[in-house]
């Protein structure tokens, strides 16, 4: 609708002429420069440098011009519409600067609000345990073996040197399947998994069992009817007492710190012998004033398990040449490792599924 | 085994400067592991006194006390005579007694305090035995011997109260330490001091004449003595040292006859057993019983005999439970003055096996069936006979019936080196030999580094040479076994199930999901509550002969009950919500037979290893999960948002994904779940488990919050179906070409049949499909849903025109009206 030759009468705009332009201008800049947000610089550009401003219509009065006046007069508008247009440009960058700083500012929030719409889940410490003791282990060079729960009767006792009149079959109350003479049982301990091991495999022989064990104690603070164990077997050309001590060793310090060693006790086991059990250096008082100390009760040394020389009978039953292979096995029960770890007071927790307990632990382990 | 110290220290020189401490840490080093020590816990002024006067005041309530002054020299800092109130009738004036001061305590926190009572300031007490802890007697006070010391003596050591009593944890194999014989070696031992065995005795000749005796099964019975003593004083009291040191050992003193008996067993560690030789028919037999056979045994139990018992006979039957406890009918009385002494060697297996049949548990048969010193049936006689003379009066009849000998000990043969090879200590041969023999081991040196050993006839433990080893390293010291790491383990890593078990464990613990452990017993009620028809496969277990409970006798063959547990324990105890998981093993039975009892002497073949593990049940593991209440919480951001159906659902394809399994699932009605909200699901058409809404009625048998959701899955076949090594994708960045399609069907047409049409129909320019919104209500007629799902297509070379795509969205839902009746809105 609008066009130069229609609304604007050249004759009306006869003098486009420096003082006015200068005027313009100076008026555009000092708009541009008085706009404080961004609606102020629209309408300062739509006043100064849009269609109707007063340097757009000297623009098109050049048109108009005689020609010799026109180069000189163009470059004139041209540099007034020039200044204000940098002007414009360099406003609505300040400008918008200053708006989105001050978005930034209004969309803070309370970043104390809590966020927990989704809830925590977490691994039994029991597993992450069991899985802490089995990596110390693999990376020793060892593998991690497992085996049934309900296991032949061979294979949890004779297989192991415990006879049927031996009296540690006794000692360990054992779970029977129906019928009794079936000659099947809840795993008593994990050592049925090193006797499948050995039947099973070639020496050497590195082997880390960790599992679940059934015996018939009565459920308490301290004896629970199932509960978990890891033991170690090595069989190889060679093994001593010493690798049984330095394995142990390695396993205490990494379990338990730097500095933390065991000692050996004689004991009976009919797995193995020579038999040892095997005391750790508390871990708290580290042996030094330990009379006050709750863990150890001033011992200086708590009972972790039980260790010793794979009986050569076993490796009979279970096909290994014992003139040429010697080898080791140890045992202790994860749950009572975690207890004193952890300073846990009831075994139950480890049962009872309560949530709080789990998330406790986190991937502490 | 409970030692007085006083005792081990009669047997063993040890010397003074060795303190209690000092030697059980001792024993413990040797295996003799400290359980506890008891001393006298009596503190304070305990001393003589005198008794000056006695004047008997009888009382308003009949009763008569004796106001006395007692001289207790100065042990009351005053040395002047003490005024004290007793009860007790059984001293006179000038009779020594024990006075406990004021200041001291008495066992049990007695504290000792001068009082006012009936009438006097009575200041201290005059003491009896039970007062002080050494005794039951509380008829009287103690009247010491005329020569036991000066008023204000400490009696601590008269007494034997300054005794400690050092308590024994005693392992299978260390059965000879089940006596003071036994403890006091060891000592020796630790301390390198003389012993004084008391085991060695001048015996009499052995002429069968002291009693006749037949045994029958000398394999049962290896060694059988007998003496006679008669005149014996059944009223004569068991002297202060017997019966203290027999109740320190924590047994009872019954009568003279009984505590000698229990003495010489402490002492020598052979089980004795005295009979009224008046009320014994005829001669001793030792045989097995017989079918029907019965016997009264010493606690009056009447005793149902097997013919693997062995039994001891006179001409009535059987008189005893041989080793394990005597009958009734010959049972030593307060009127018996004949006494026989019997004293046998047993089969330590027989011995076991009775007193497991019997339930019967007696100190005779602890050490019986751990296996006793076959040379000291005559040993331990004769020294019963010695105190029997002295303490009762009795004359030792002439005569000494032993019927059997000890068996022969095989020589072990054993390279001196062996248990430097097996400890890792530098142990020579010789600390070997000297080792062996500190034992009582006899020792003969072969050639060639090896030397035959002769185990002592107490140590029936030792057969082998890696027992002999254990000697040997006992005695250099567990302490000097070396520290050292193997190093030639060379392992694979992790399996990759156990990798697998790890990541699943991670990605629902990541999923909000909390682990549980939980025990694996059930029983019918478990069955009932998950509401479980009757012939439902989960019912059929693996039942246990022994449970704990009555009410849980199986095996569970689902992981839900020990979930479903936990998860109203938590919801009982306040939690919202709770979503929990478990791994673990369930079992069915395999109903294969027995499983076989092989040999140990070799390994069993394969064939046979197949058929005991063929004999166990199916064990395969299981995953399981409950959600209850609260999943996604009410908060500041807005509403929550309780668990259901879907929640589980989520978890299955959650874990597969994870996993890079596909699953199938269909609808399944499948207690204990919801009947239509209960998912099958599958792998390549094999059912791997369900998931879905609970049934309402086990949320509330459970007390759980309404549409508590679970899943139970077999892990073993989850994990199986995991990819091992997933193929690189190929996936085209041609631009993406999106329809959208609307389609009414039937409301029973599900979702995964509609898809799966459109999936095919759409052909192979089809990237993804994916439903965004079902729909019922006003606009499409009852009983029918709109479905509206978003298909993207996309070519591997080339940007689609819509034509194309437009064909391929035409081609889908022709496709699914063909097949599911859908019609696009
Ligand atoms: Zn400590």
């Amino acid at each position: 609708m609008s066009g130069p030759n229609t609304d604007y009468d050249p004759v009306e705009v006869a003098a486009v002429s420096p003082a006015e332009l200068e005027a313009a201008r100076d008026a555009a800049l000092a708009a541009i420069a008085a706009a404080t947000d961004l609606e102020q610089l629209k309408a300062v550009r739509t006043d100064h440098a849009g269609d109707r401003s007063p340097l757009a219509l000297a623009n098109r009065e050049i048109g108009a011009l005689p020609p010799q006046a026109r180069k000189e007069a163009g470059q004139r508008v041209g540099q007034a519409r020039g200044a204000v247009s940098k002007a414009l440009a360099a406003r609505q960058e300040v400008l918008e600067a200053e708006h989105e700083a001050r978005i930034l500012v209004e969309e803070a929030v309370d970043v104390t609000l809590p966020t927990d719409e989704l809830p925590l889940g977490g691994r039994h410490p029991l597993t992450t345990g069991a899985e802490l003791i089995a990596d110390i282990f693999v990376a020793m060079g060892w593998e991690v073996a497992e085996g049934p729960v309900i296991e032949a009767e061979w294979l949890n006792f004779d297989a192991l040197n415990l006879g049927p009149d031996h009296p540690a079959r006794t000692m360990q109350d054992t779970f029977w399947t129906e019928p009794a003479d079936n000659h099947v049982v809840l795993r008593t301990h994990t050592s049925p998994v090193q006797a499948r091991t050995m039947l099973t495999r070639t020496p050497p022989i590195y082997v880390v069992c960790p599992g679940r064990v059934f015996r018939t104690d009565e459920y308490d603070a301290t004896h629970s009817p199932m509960f978990h164990q890891v033991e170690g077997l090595a069989i190889d050309e060679g093994i001593s007492m010493a690798h049984l001590k330095g394995t142990l060793d390695h396993f205490a310090s990494q379990m338990f710190g730097e500095g933390i060693t065991t000692r050996f006790r004689p004991s009976y086991f009919p797995f193995t012998e020579p038999s040892a059990e095997v005391d750790l250096v508390c871990f708290v008082c580290r042996g030094i004033d330990s009379d006050a100390c709750r863990t150890c009760r001033g011992e200086g040394w708590i009972e972790w398990g039980g260790c010793g020389i794979v009986n050569p009978r076993v490796l009979q039953a279970c096909g290994v040449d014992s003139e040429r292979y010697s080898g080791f096995a140890f045992g202790m029960g994860i749950d009572r490792t975690l207890m004193f770890r952890h300073g846990l007071e009831d075994l139950r927790t480890l049962f009872e599924g309560d949530v709080r307990f789990t998330t406790a632990f986190g991937s502490e382990l | 085994m409970k030692a007085p110290v006083s005792w081990i220290r009669e047997l063993v020189d040890l010397p003074e400067s060795v303190t209690t401490e000092m030697l059980t840490d001792r024993l413990t080093a040797l295996g003799l592991k400290l359980e506890a020590v008891d001393s006298a816990d009596i503190t304070g002024p305990l001393v003589v006194g005198r008794v000056l006067t006695q004047d008997k005041e009888p009382q308003k309530n009949g009763k008569v006390i004796n106001w006395c002054t007692v001289d207790v020299g100065d042990a009351n800092g005053t040395g002047e005579p003490q005024g004290i109130i007793c009860g007790a009738h059984n001293f006179g004036p000038g009779d020594l007694v024990v006075v406990v001061l004021p200041g001291a305590v008495l066992p049990g926190g007695f504290e000792i305090s001068a009082r006012k009572t009936y009438g006097h300031v009575s200041a201290g007490m005059i003491c009896s035995a039970r007062e002080l802890g050494i005794g039951e007697d509380h008829d009287g006070i103690i009247v010491l011997p005329p020569d036991a010391g000066q008023p204000g003596d400490d009696v601590f050591a008269l007494l034997g109260l300054d005794d400690e009593v050092i308590e024994f944890e005693i392992n299978p194999d260390r059965a000879y330490a089940l006596s003071l014989r036994g403890v006091a070696r060891e000592a020796a031992l630790g301390f390198d001091v003389p012993f004084a065995d008391p085991a060695e005795r001048e015996l009499p000749a052995v002429d069968g004449k002291a009693w006749e005796v037949v045994v029958d099964d000398p394999v049962g019975c290896p060694v059988f003595a007998a003496r006679l003593v008669s005149g014996f004083d059944p009223t004569a009291p068991t002297p202060e040292h017997i019966r203290r040191r027999v109740e320190q050992a924590g047994m009872r003193s019954i009568s003279l006859a009984v505590d000698i008996t229990n003495y010489v067993m402490l002492e020598l560690g052979q089980p004795i057993h005295g009979y009224d030789a008046d009320k014994v028919a005829g001669a001793l037999g030792v045989r097995r019983a017989r079918d029907g056979e019965k016997l009264t045994t010493l606690d009056d139990a009447v005793r149902e005999l097997s013919v693997e018992d062995l039994v001891i006979t006179d001409d009535s039957g059987p008189i005893g439970l041989a080793g394990v406890m005597g009958g009734a009918t010959t049972e030593m009385s307060e009127t018996t003055t004949r006494i026989l002494v019997e004293a046998a060697h047993w089969d330590a297996v027989s011995m076991f096996r009775t007193g497991k049949r019997h339930k019967l548990t007696s100190e005779a048969g602890k050490r019986n069936e751990r296996g006793v010193d076959p040379l000291l049936p005559g040993i331990a006689a004769d020294r019963v006979v010695e105190l029997l003379v002295e303490h009762g009066g009795a004359t030792a009849e002439p005569g000494y019936t032993l019927v059997g000998t000890a068996p022969e000990r095989p020589a072990i043969t054993i390279a001196t080196d062996l248990p430097a090879r097996l400890s890792g200590i530098d142990i020579t041969a010789m600390t070997t030999v000297e080792s062996l023999r500190a034992i009582g081991a006899t020792v003969t040196e072969q050639d060639a580094g090896t030397i035959e050993v002769v185990p002592p006839t107490w140590r029936p433990d030792i057969n082998d040479p890696y027992d002999l080893v254990e000697e040997v390293v006992r005695i250099v010291g567990y302490d000097q076994v070396p520290s050292v790491l193997p190093r030639r383990a060379t392992g694979r890593g992790l399996t990759r199930t156990q990798r697998l078990r790890r990541r699943i464990g991670r990605t629902l613990a990541g999923a909000g999901l909390v682990e549980v452990v939980s025990f694996p017993f059930v029983g019918e009620a478990t069955f009932d509550k998950l509401g479980l028809p009757a012939d439902d496969p989960l019912r059929s277990t693996v039942g246990l002969a022994n449970p704990l409970s009555s009410e849980e006798p199986a095996y569970t063959t689902t992981l839900l009950p020990g979930l479903l547990d936990a998860a109203s324990r938590n919801v009982g105890r306040g939690a919202p919500g709770v979503a929990l998981f478990e791994t673990g093993t369930v079992a069915f039975p395999a109903d294969n037979g027995p499983a076989p009892i092989y040999g140990v002497h070799a390994r069993p073949t394969e064939a046979e290893l197949e058929k005991l593990v063929e004999a166990l049940p199916v064990q395969p593991q299981h995953l399981a999960v409950v959600l209850a209440g609260e999943r996604r919480r009410a908060g500041w951001w807005g509403a929550g948002a309780d668990a259901g159906w879907t929640d589980a659902l989520a978890v299955v394809r959650r874990l597969a994904a994870d996993l890079g399994v596909t699953v199938e699932v269909t609808s399944a009605g499948r207690m204990p779940w919801h009947p239509g909200r209960c998912a099958l699901v599958s792998i390549d058409g094999v059912e791997i488990g369900h998931a879905g809404e609970l049934h309402p009625n086990v949320c509330r048998a459970y007390g759980l919050p309404a549409r508590s959701a679970a899943v139970e899955l077999d892990l073993d076949a989850l994990m199986a179906a995991a990819t091992e090594v997933v193929p690189g994708p190929a996936f085209s960045t041609m631009p993406l070409a999106k329809e959208d399609v609307a389609l009414v069907v039937d409301a029973g047409v599900t979702v995964a049949a509609v898809e799966a049409a459109l999936r095919e129909g759409a052909g192979e320019l089809l990237e993804s499909i994916r439903l965004f919104d079902v729909y019922t209500g006003e606009q499409i007629d009852e009983g029918q849903k709109s479905l509206a799902f978003a298909l993207r297509f996309r070519a591997p070379d080339r940007t689609l025109t819509e034509a194309e795509t437009g064909a391929a969205r035409d081609a889908a839902v022709a496709r699914a009206a063909e097949l599911t009746g859908a019609v696009q809105r």
